[in-house]
Parts: C-alpha cells; sequence; structure tokens
C-alpha cells in the first residue's frame, strides 16, 4: 500500500520528475525524427499493401491483417502521439498537434479537449476525469452503484466493438444529459464536427476503396470493416489496462487541493499520474502497436515526450518511484486485461461492505 | 495538367489519402509534386556583396505549380530543414524580383546574419536545396498594375538590405510599364553601409543612368536619412505614396518626417531583441492590436488580464491547447527556466513568460 508523501517529499519528488523530463526535451533530436518518419512509412506502405490485396479475393484474410495493423499503428503511435504535441518542436506541419487528424471518426480537435487536456489534468479524480468508465461503466468503488451497472460486462464488450464511436461520442457527455446537467444545445457544435468526421471516414471505408476494387465491392466493404473492428478491440484492451487493472487508483477533488492556493502542486500531480496508470510489460512489438501507451505511467508523467523514449526512461522512472515508496504497477497484458475483466464484472453488483450495514459478527475464539 | 491538379485537389483523394494527405503521398514521389502545399527548389545562387560576417546572396526559386505568384513589395514564409537538424526553421524572406505569375520562378535576396542559421545557411546554398514555403504574403505592397496605371509619384525609402521589396515594385513598374518606363516619376533613395555593401549596385546604376523616369539617389557611409535632405529631392514628399523599408533606426526617423501622413507605408525589419531576465519591456498582442506592459505572468495570464480570451486547457504546459506563434522577443519557459528568442515561433502561452518586449498572435 502507498504511504502517504509529506509535502516535502512531494516536491523533491516532482524535481526530480522535472529534471528527468529537461534531460530528455534537451536531447530531442534526429533519432526521435527518423523514429516517427519510418513509423509513418512502415504504417503507409501497410496501408497500400491491405488496400491493393483486396483486389486478390484469396488473399483477403492477408488484406485485412495488413489494413488492421495499419489502422491501429496510425491510430496508437502516429496519431495519438502526434496529437498530443509530441513532435510539434520539428515544426513539421505533417506532424504538427494543431494540423494532424488522425483515421478515426472522432475529431482531432474534439478529442484533444477531452483526452489531452481533461483527462490527461485531471487523471483518475472521480467526477473530473471523465476517462472513468467513459461515463457509461462502473470502474471504481466510489461511483455510486445503481441497477443500471448490472449491465457493466455488456457495455464493456460494447463499448470494445464500437470504440471509436464512443470516443467521438465521448464529449457529448450523454450521461450527463440524461442527468439533465448538460443542455441538449451544448452540443450543437460539436454535432456538426463529429458528422463532418464521420463522413469523411465513412465515405473512404465504406464507398470509396471498396467502389475502387469495382466487383469486389462488398469483400472489400467488410475487410475494411473489420479492420476498423480489429483496431477498435485493440485500442479499447490497450486503454482499459492503462488506468484500471487492480493497482491503478482514484482520487477525489479534496485530495488534490494539496497546495497552499487550494490548487494541487505539480509534486502531487506527478504523484497522481503515476498512481493512477498502469503499465503492461512486454517486447517491443506491444510497445510499437500500442503505441507505447504501454508504458502508460511514463506518458502521463510526461505526455508531451516522443514516446519512443518512454521505454527508455522506464527504468529510471520506476527507481525515483521506489525510493519515495509510490507504488509502480506494471504487469503482462494477459494478468492486467484479466484484472481490468474482473473489476468490470465485480463492479456491476452492489459493493458489500458500503452497501449493507454491517452485521455485527460474534466474537468467538477460533478452534485452535 | 489542370485535370490532375483538380482530382489532386478533391474532396475524394483528400478522403482516400487521409489522414496524411496527398501532399504526403505526392511528395514522397517527387519534393516538387503539390496539391495544396508550396514547396521551391533553389536553382541558382548569385553573391551580392561579400560583406564580412553579413554577405548577401540571391536566390533564384522554382516554387511548385501551386503558387501563386506574388505582388511587388510582399514576402514569403522560408521552411528549412537544416542538415543535422530535426527542427524545421520558418522565417520570412521579403521576394525581390518582380511581381510573378502562378508557378513563376521568383529571388529572394538574403542577407547573412551573424545568428541567422537560416540566412547563414540560405546565402551558401547550393542549387538543389529545397525549400518549405507558404504563399506569398504581406500588404507592404504596390496597388497599382499595368491594368491600372496611375502618374502619381511614388517614393521609395530604403535602408541596408530592407532595399528588397522596394527592388521588386521598382522592377515591376519597369518591366510592366511602356517601352521600360515606369510611367510616372519614381525616387528611390537608399542608405547602404559602403559602396561594397550596396546590393544591386550594377543594376542600380543601369536604372539610374537610363531614361526611365526613375531617379536613384545612393547614399553610403554615415549618411543617415534627413528631412531637409528629403525636401530638397522631393519637395512635396508629403503628398507623395511613400514605401520605407530597413533598421529601426531608419524608420524611426522617416516616420517623425512624415508625422501621421497616412502616404507612408512602413515595413520594419524585426529588431533583434535581447533578453534581461527581468519583468520589463511591453507585451503586444497582434492581432487585437493591444498592448500592456509586461508583468513577468505568464503570456495567457497576461492576455486574460487584457481583456482577451485565448484558447487554453490545462494552463501547465501539458495538453498543447494554448499553442500560438511569437512573432518576435524572447520567452521563458516558467517551467525550465529556458529561454527562446526564435522568431515566428509556436509557443505554449500557458507556461511562457515574456523576457523584454514581445510580440504573441493573439
Amino acid at each position: 500500500m502507498n504511504q502517504r508523501l509529506t509535502p516535502d517529499q512531494l516536491e523533491a519528488f516532482g524535481r526530480e520528475m522535472d529534471a528527468l523530463r529537461q534531460r530528455i526535451v534537451a536531447d530531442l533530436g534526429e533519432d526521435d525524427a527518423n523514429y516517427i518518419r519510418g513509423v509513418v512509412k512502415r504504417q503507409q506502405q501497410l496501408e497500400v499493401l491491405g488496400r491493393a490485396l483486396f483486389y486478390l479475393p484469396p488473399a483477403w484474410p492477408l488484406a485485412v491483417a495488413a489494413l488492421s495493423l495499419s489502422k491501429i499503428i496510425e491510430n496508437m503511435e502516429i496519431g495519438h502521439n502526434v496529437m498530443h504535441g509530441q513532435y510539434d518542436w520539428m515544426g513539421d506541419p505533417h506532424l504538427n498537434s494543431r494540423i494532424y487528424d488522425w483515421d478515426n471518426v472522432c475529431p482531432g480537435e474534439q478529442w484533444k479537449y477531452s483526452h489531452n487536456y481533461i483527462h490527461h489534468t485531471f487523471t483518475n479524480i472521480l467526477g473530473k476525469d471523465r476517462d472513468i468508465g467513459y461515463g457509461i461503466l462502473r470502474m471504481d468503488e466510489d461511483q455510486k452503484w445503481h441497477p443500471y451497472y448490472l449491465g457493466n460486462p455488456v457495455y464493456a464488450v460494447l463499448l470494445m466493438l464500437f470504440f471509436e464511436w464512443g470516443v467521438a461520442m465521448h464529449d457529448l457527455e450523454v450521461e450527463n444529459i440524461v442527468k439533465g446537467t448538460r443542455k441538449l444545445e451544448e452540443n450543437k457544435a460539436l454535432h456538426a464536427g463529429i458528422m463532418r468526421k464521420v463522413r469523411r471516414q465513412a465515405l473512404k471505408d465504406y464507398v470509396l476503396f471498396p467502389a475502387l476494387t469495382g466487383p469486389f465491392f462488398p469483400l472489400t466493404l467488410a475487410g475494411n470493416a473489420t479492420a476498423n473492428l480489429v483496431r477498435n478491440i485493440w485500442a479499447f484492451n490497450i486503454i482499459f489496462c492503462g488506468h484500471f487493472p487492480a493497482g491503478a487508483e482514484t482520487f477525489s477533488e479534496e485530495e488534490c487541493a494539496d497546495g497552499p492556493d487550494g490548487k494541487e502542486t505539480r509534486g502531487h500531480w506527478y504523484y497522481r499520474q503515476v498512481l493512477g496508470s498502469a503499465n503492461i510489460s512486454g517486447g517491443p512489438l506491444l510497445h510499437v502497436l500500442s503505441g507505447n501507451l504501454s508504458h502508460q505511467i511514463e506518458h502521463h508523467l510526461f505526455p508531451d515526450l516522443p514516446a519512443r523514449r518512454y521505454p527508455q526512461i522506464a527504468p529510471e522512472v520506476r527507481e525515483i518511484c521506489e525510493r519515495y515508496g509510490i507504488d509502480y504497477t506494471t504487469g503482462p497484458l494477459r494478468k492486467q486485461l484479466m484484472s481490468v475483466a474482473r473489476k468490470i464484472c465485480r463492479l456491476a453488483l452492489p459493493d458489500r461492505r458500503t452497501s449493507e450495514a454491517p452485521e455485527p459478527v460474534a466474537q468467538q475464539p477460533l478452534a485452535a | 495538367m489542370i485535370a490532375m491538379t483538380r482530382i489532386a485537389r478533391s474532396r475524394t483523394v483528400a478522403a482516400l489519402t487521409s489522414p496524411h494527405g496527398v501532399d504526403h503521398y505526392l511528395s514522397r514521389v517527387n519534393p516538387m509534386w503539390a496539391a495544396h502545399e508550396v514547396r521551391g527548389r533553389v536553382v541558382a545562387v548569385t553573391r551580392e556583396t561579400e560583406t564580412a560576417g553579413a554577405p548577401v546572396a540571391t536566390l533564384t526559386v522554382q516554387p511548385t505549380a501551386t503558387w501563386r505568384g506574388h505582388r511587388a513589395g510582399q514576402y514569403v514564409q522560408v521552411g528549412l530543414d537544416l542538415p543535422g537538424s530535426a527542427r524545421r526553421m520558418t522565417r520570412c524572406f521579403s521576394i525581390s524580383s518582380a511581381a510573378s505569375g502562378a508557378g513563376e520562378e521568383f529571388t529572394l535576396t538574403i542577407r547573412a546574419h551573424a545568428e541567422g542559421q537560416v540566412s547563414k545557411y540560405l546565402v551558401d546554398a547550393e542549387p538543389g536545396q529545397l525549400l518549405h514555403l507558404t504563399q506569398a504574403q504581406g500588404v507592404f505592397t504596390l496597388p497599382v498594375s499595368p491594368a491600372t496605371p496611375g502618374i502619381d509619384p511614388l517614393l521609395f525609402i530604403t535602408g541596408g538590405s530592407g532595399i528588397t521589396p522596394a527592388m521588386s515594385m521598382v522592377r515591376t513598374l519597369l518591366r510592366d510599364g511602356y517601352d521600360g518606363r515606369a510611367g510616372r516619376p519614381v525616387t528611390f533613395l537608399h542608405y547602404a553601409r559602403s559602396q561594397a555593401d550596396q546590393i544591386f549596385a550594377d543594376e542600380l546604376a543601369r536604372i539610374a543612368a537610363d531614361d526611365n523616369d526613375v531617379a536613384v539617389h545612393l547614399r553610403h557611409g554615415d549618411a543617415v536619412f534627413h528631412e531637409l535632405e528629403l525636401r530638397r529631392l522631393v519637395p512635396g514628399y508629403r503628398d507623395t505614396d511613400t514605401w520605407a523599408c530597413g533598421p529601426a533606426g531608419m524608420i524611426d526617423l522617416v516616420r517623425e518626417a512624415y508625422a501621421d501622413n497616412p502616404r507612408l507605408r512602413l515595413e520594419l525589419f524585426k529588431p533583434s531583441t535581447t533578453s534581461s531576465g527581468a519583468a520589463e519591456g511591453d507585451l503586444t498582442f497582434d492581432k487585437t492590436d493591444r498592448q500592456v506592459t509586461n508583468t513577468g505572468a505568464s503570456i495567457l495570464e497576461q492576455a486574460e488580464e487584457a481583456g482577451l480570451s485565448p484558447v487554453f486547457g490545462c494552463r501547465m504546459g501539458i495538453c498543447f491547447s494554448c499553442t500560438t506563434r511569437k512573432a518576435e522577443g524572447t520567452v521563458r519557459n516558467v517551467l525550465t527556466g529556458s529561454e527562446s528568442s526564435l522568431p515566428d515561433e509556436d509557443i505554449q502561452i500557458c507556461v511562457s513568460a515574456p523576457v523584454g518586449d514581445c510580440v504573441v498572435d493573439l
């Protein structure tokens, strides 16, 4: 269990993290640029290969595999990271967070608000971080149970299958509209952006590319849909393993007001990022396909550092955390997935400790 | 060709090539192919002066077909990938050649500044060098064209490398005029450090000698702009449309001579702002034309105090929602303490505080 850190310890911890960050920022250069340009090149090759193989119906599974990989790499290692501003320092408009808009029905502009700002600033603060359960799941004991949550596992599977749509709808805060705390008019401006993006994505994957393959239209359409589905499932799993396995903690707003001015100190912010995230251990392929979100802790500490740096600094981050007695949660993909799945099912049911009045237990000496 | 361009710019192709965009794929095949972006290749480099420490060269640039041409006096932003650096540098340079049409060559005349990485590299660039360009920009231009000739006299007052936009205007007048004549009285008054430092010396001598309506007055050495001299050369200068471009000191004197006369159009070369560390100087918000005294707080806070409402997110330097272009000046990153003085740089205004005078696009 984590020990609470004193304000002095938090400050010292924050200073070490700042120093680590500064060292990497000063070292950014050609290697990072070559890396991301290389990833873009590979991704484009996979996409061209996948799209082309649809002309050969027997190669359909291969085409779907190539396109799925391309879509996964584009969303995870390129889109997510570029839109975080990780490569803005390069001055290349193609890799600039203000310009790049990923291959996803969620408009980049809206994602940058809900993800870069809301989620990364208020990570795992109940009531502020809307990524906790995405407004539809119960992912924490401190979320009050309601019979609606009996469907928790079903909602999770649906969110997994339609993940990109879930991400696109995320900003509409549908749950707050149901609750009456958000007005439908507030979504008007967002609708236009989402619809524009949805039309573009649908035109590409479900009209134009299938049409280009002529008689194989239905096969190509099915293939593109499958690739999007594969990407959805993968992205959902990586992201849920990043914040919800056993070990990842949530915070109340009061806990995050440790500064003298009632605001959160930078040290506590770092501390919360470590405790609110969990890593996935694995090989280089896992890291690339997860956009290095397998290093969710490092990503949350330094969301704007090029992701290829996360594996590099992970041992040092871990060492610092251990020194301060801060839990550093990590585990292999299978273990983290099981942990998340268990949590989703367990929280579907009311929490026994809080929902029922504790019954007096007769103190009986244990039989020796 | 037009059909190809139309296809390349279509929404269909945009959808098919998303998220990277058609230009990204075109440039993979040939860097000079583009549907939206503008790029250019240096085809020739000519030395204008050999001034020690600050030589001047003229680069002839062949732009991509996407170049829409330029009006005399405009500038272009040049992005350069320096070898060994992953950071693309972007700087503004005035175009020195006469007004160009779509896809036509133009020239940039550049002085190498001691601390200017881009200008130093470009002056010694090899033909073939690729440049990332924007369309021509700027309103320091000649409003007349051969289609709408006028007879009003014109006056150009320039200093040092500030000669480039005026040169573009004079070249345009002589090229598009009647029989090599500007078609109206033109006075060209220029100040250079020395005879050896005179840019376009041969061409200016030729223009001065020809019977073309253009009077050229070159001043070298310690000569500084003086109202009395201007009055002697152009007695009615205050009723003459005037374009002045040069270093800040010269511009101040010209401005004084003209008072608030709207006939005077100015183009200022960016003054090199030095950083002092303390909170001093003025913070200027370019787009809203407002200025506040620098308090040392973050640019975002100072902008809000001035009544502006810039886009922001985390307010702690992680989300990049507030990224804004800084036109000039030095800023200090309040998290790291590092300072940056690059012109036209994108900064996170929530964690950047001005050090001395600073101009941001807000």
